[in-house]
């Protein structure tokens, strides 16, 4: 219906005068946005299929092509924005609810921005990581608070299970269906190399990558996809995902077309079937019940692996935090409201939970208040950008950060935003054979090794110049950090003090 | 208007100096006195202290207290604190000799004391905890009171002026110990607040420290998990409770707390034998969150012994010297060779790498 | 000696590879002037049905079958490479029915051409290896 037409909000600039017609955005484009006319004897495009991946872009030997946003616009109005007119054409045509994928895209604030970080002075002298040893190795787990010792005196190693990281970057959980089987082999290999960890979300374990196990976090989510005793018995970590940042209070959804042979076996659901998650665990309707399923876990496993309970950031996350420190769980991990996904409604998306930064805050506090920081560790994303992020999470009290959108766009992923739709051009968000394949793990596990190795040296510079050499020493230490153009009340809620002060 | 010790941090270059004896004869305090003024330079006139020990043996099975008080009415709270808690057998002013530089001075008193029994019995808490609880209850909530010295058969004397100006202005000459502490204070801020001063004890650890801590709020947030409340935002307050609370109530030896404190870096952690290996892995990582960084030297004093400390990287020098049975540690080898000429042996200890010296056998039945 | 290889696996089909050779024997420093409204005649060719394609150049065997079949002498190998001097090339088309790759192709000079792993252009590398977006095409030592 013509009241359904929606002009494109992007447009395909092609330079003819560049063009040398080698079809390459052609046959790359799995939205057919791309086509070659043989009467016009050039190639011509539809912008009204293009997501704006910049596939074309990137692969065009002679940068024919780039992608601008349109000056088609509605009569302006403040309030009732393109966007919004948009949106409510959409839901009057299709009566459905809204989808949208990755992180939140909305213009709220981002209190990382918003902090400034310390470096030394005369009074002490900054460390020079390239001349001295600086330390980012950590330690994931539940310390003992309390020694042991033997018969002669010698202290006994009285610790829970524990996951070395060599960097305090972790990747986050993201399924196998939600993205790739190279996207995962990517992950697995670089989390070995790096000495991290990679999480495989809520999909199972694909029985290739079992030999990564001792890097692998295994993930139980309410739909219990692909769990049973080997899975749990191959990670070195088990998380158990209550929420995630990007759709608090909601499951996971694979569309049956995602479901192919190999992810139908991984996740041990029938082909085809959507894969829906129920919004909650129902064996936990509570936080008693969340104790009990950490301990069925780790009887599972003969207490021999962390558990991980993964949150949204919501509005009372600190006494959630605080409920699940005492319930046996090993970890805590929080997303904020920045948090990636492959699909979820754009209202929960946009507007459901808070962002990290507070989050965090209140959450290392509570901890704190309460006595019981060193019975858990904290792991905090959604969403963690670069190195100075990394930084204030940790002066903000994280033990490390789980870091996902940012692995993914290492991978390729130009955050276009249609993983929902399955025709990811970079073989990440899809499960199109001809598509996965442009994702060779080769590449993306050196992509990955290369960003968190770039993080961890700018992290070492930076703890370095304020006179840090262990990250321990770093955690926590919010006098590190100031705010900047912050409120007393936000101020307060980070624990920081304003610039200047 | 300038801020005062507690509300806001002040960073701080320093001298230290100490003497040890190992045989637990007691040497006046005359001597830490031209030791800490040799180094007259690090020290900017806005803090001096020392810490003796062995100087009440009178009265050594009673906490001895030193008292600041600002005002009367913070001297009648707390010593109306002090009486519902303690058995008071005695007090008196601290005694001082009028100074020209030493200025400011608030109230200063002594008290010797032991827990009321019906009161250490209901706390159901040990006799030493109990007595640090109401140490730090009084510092933390009494305005204008503040206990800067709580241990047993030791005390701590310190104030706002040059530490050779201190040790004159409260008579060190007067007191014998067998472990002297001594400080000179560098802040780099002016509240000129005696509290402020060096040494830091809690009930008889005694820390006299040089550097800036750059873990400094790490280390704080997770010390204040157990009761702890580090109220002058200083280095060397945090540096005691860390101790305090490793030895006292963990239970971990002087020597583990360094390997806490001054952790080993990883790569020698992996050149280690095995088990020292595994210990060393135990202890970073348990106690990860008391891990110090940044430059630090600092002299440890307790009942019976004296530890020395540098940071892992050594960015603050430290010297010990060897005579007979006497040990000397000091920021600079000036002010041992100022007392001590001649010595057995001097060396720099490595960063991280403790130096612990005791009393001997002997030095212990002398009754220390 | 370092070789392109290809694999099959990762080739995505997009043909790069083609352009990329195209203009690297094309004596032009720019692409556009090199290839724009011209027909390529590039030495690295596709070959794909359904999903399955690869790229087919020269495989610079250790015996290679062209230098044995050449009846000028126009090819030989050199620094372990197979190339062709096209000034003595008589244009006969032996070598193109001698190997079993498909390998050579006739130019519209009618001399032959090969790939000649782009030692002898300015680039010194092999551009189609650079071009590939996937590491479909190395250039390695096996």
């Amino acid at each position: 219906m013509a009241i359904d037409f929606l002009y494109p909000q992007y447009e395909v600039v092609r330079n003819l005068d560049r063009c040398i017609t080698c079809r390459a955005c052609e046959r790359q484009c799995a939205n057919e946005a791309h086509r070659y006319d043989a009467d016009f004897g050039c190639m011509v495009s539809d912008e009204s299929r293009c997501v704006n991946c910049h596939r074309c872009v990137s692969l065009c030997p002679t940068r024919a092509l780039k992608i601008v946003k349109t000056d088609h616009t509605f009569k302006e109005n403040a309030n009732w924005t393109g966007k919004a007119i948009s949106e409510v054409y959409r839901q009057a045509g299709s009566g459905g609810v809204l989808l949208s994928s990755m992180g939140n895209p909305e213009p709220l604030p981002i209190y990382w921005d918003k902090i400034l970080i310390n470096a030394s002075q005369v009074t002490n002298p900054p460390i020079d990581p390239l001349r001295e040893p600086m330390e980012t190795r950590t330690f994931l787990g539940k310390k003992p608070g309390r020694i042991a010792r033997d018969a002669e005196g010698n202290l006994i190693n009285n610790l829970s299970p524990q996951l070395q990281l060599n960097v305090p970057i972790l990747f986050s959980a993201m399924s196998y269906g939600s993205i790739s089987y190279n996207a995962h082999a990517s992950l697995a290999r670089a989390a070995a190399a790096l000495g991290t960890y990679y999480n495989t979300g809520e999909g199972g374990l694909h029985q290739d990558f079992y030999p990564y196990g001792d890097h692998t976090i295994v993930q139980v989510a309410s739909g219990r996809f692909g769990v049973f005793q080997k899975y749990l018995e191959a990670g070195a970590a088990i998380e158990i995902k209550m929420g995630q940042g990007a759709k608090p209070g909601i499951g996971g959804h694979l569309p049956g077309m995602k479901v192919g042979p190999d992810i139908s076996k991984t996740r041990m659901i029938p082909e085809g079937t959507d894969a829906i998650s129920p919004a909650p665990h129902h064996d936990i309707y509570s936080i008693e019940d969340l104790r009990q399923l950490v301990f069925s876990l780790k009887e599972a496993t003969a207490y021999k692996k962390p558990v991980i309970v993964k949150i949204a950031a919501v509005h009372n996350v600190a006494a959630i935090a605080s409920g699940i420190a005492r319930s046996g769980a090993d970890i805590i991990a929080i997303d904020g409201f920045r948090g990636g996904t492959g699909a979820a409604p754009t209202r929960i998306r946009d507007y459901v939970g808070i962002p990290i930064e507070l989050a965090l805050a209140a959450v290392d506090q509570r901890l704190r208040d309460e006595g019981i920081r060193d019975q858990v560790s904290v792991v905090i994303g959604g969403s963690v950008r670069n190195a100075a992020d990394l930084l204030k999470a940790i002066a903000l009290g994280a033990d490390a950060v789980y870091i996902a959108t940012a692995a993914l766009l290492a991978l390729g992923c130009h955050l276009c935003r249609t993983c929902q739709t399955g025709r990811c051009n970079w073989g990440i968000a899809t499960q199109r054979p001809e598509l996965v394949k442009r994702l060779n793990p080769e590449i993306g596990c050196t992509r990955l090794v290369h960003l968190v190795t770039a993080w961890d040296h700018e992290l070492k510079e930076m703890m370095g110049g304020m006179g840090i050499n262990s990250i321990e020493a770093l955690r926590g230490n919010r006098l590190m950090l100031r705010g900047i153009g912050l409120t007393q009340k936000e101020l307060d809620i980070l624990g920081i003090r304003h610039a200047g002060e | 208007m300038l801020q005062k010790e507690g509300q806001v941090r002040i960073p701080s270059g320093c001298a230290i100096s100490g003497i040890f004896q190992r045989d637990g004869s007691r040497i006046d305090g005359s001597h830490i006195i031209s030791s800490i003024a040799a180094m007259h330079d690090r020290s900017n006139g806005l803090g001096g202290g020392f810490a003796g020990y062995g100087i009440y043996p009178e009265y050594k099975d009673f906490y001895a207290f030193h008292i600041f008080y600002d005002h009367q009415t913070a001297r009648d709270t707390c010593e109306a604190f002090l009486k519902s808690h303690f058995d008071i057998v005695s007090l008196s002013k601290i005694p001082v000799r009028r100074h020209p530089r030493i200025t400011d001075e608030p109230m200063i008193w002594r008290y010797f004391l032991a827990p009321r029994h019906a009161k250490l019995e209901s706390s159901q808490l040990d006799e030493r905890e109990f007595t640090a609880r109401c140490v730090i209850r009084v510092n933390d909530q009494f305005d204008g009171a503040y206990i800067f010295s709580s241990g047993k058969n030791m005390g701590v004397f310190k104030a706002s002026g040059f530490p050779e100006d201190v040790g004159e202005y409260y008579r060190l000459e007067e007191y014998s110990a067998y472990s002297w502490t001594a400080h000179g204070r560098y802040p780099t801020n002016t509240p000129g607040w005696w509290g402020g001063a060096h040494p830091f004890a809690l009930l008889d650890t005694t820390v006299v420290h040089n550097g800036e801590i750059s873990s400094y709020d790490a280390n704080r947030r997770f010390i204040e998990m157990f009761g702890y409340h580090c109220n002058l935002l200083t280095d060397t307050e945090v540096i005691t409770y860390i101790i305090d609370y490793l030895n006292r109530r963990v239970g971990l030896t002087l020597e583990e707390i360094a390997h806490v404190i001054a952790a080993p870096f990883w790569s020698t952690i992996e050149g280690k034998p095995e088990k020292e290996r595994e210990t060393f892995t135990y202890l970073r990582n348990a106690f990860s969150s008391l891990c110090i960084t940044g430059p630090f030297s600092v002299l440890v004093g307790f009942e019976g012994g004296l530890m020395a400390l540098n940071d892992r990287l050594k960015l603050r020098s430290m010297v010990v010297g060897e005579k007979g049975k006497r040990v000397y540690i000091a920021s600079e080898e000036c002010a041992i060779r100022v007392i001590a000429p001649s010595l057995d042996r001097v060396w720099s200890p490595r960063g991280g790498e403790p130096v612990l010296v005791g009393l001997e056998e002997g030095g212990k039945q002398n009754g220390h | 000696m370092k070789r392109v290889y290809v694999n099959e696996k990762w080739c995505l089909g997009c043909h790069l590879c083609e352009y990329y050779c195209a203009f690297a024997n094309s004596g032009k420093s720019d692409m556009v002037k090199a290839l724009k409204d011209h027909k390529i005649a590039p030495r690295i060719k596709i070959e794909e049905r359904d999903t399955i394609s690869f790229a087919v150049s020269c495989r610079h065997c250790e015996e290679p079958l062209c230098v044995k079949g050449c009846i000028s002498g126009a090819l030989r190998i050199w620094q372990g490479a197979v190339h062709i001097n096209s000034d003595q090339c008589v244009g006969c088309g032996t070598c193109i029915l001698c190997c079993p790759y498909g390998a050579l192709s006739r130019t519209e000079q009618g001399a032959v051409q090969k790939c000649e792993l782009c030692q002898k252009n300015e680039f010194g590398q092999p551009l189609c290896v650079q071009g590939c977006p996937n590491k479909a095409i190395v250039y390695e030592e096996r």
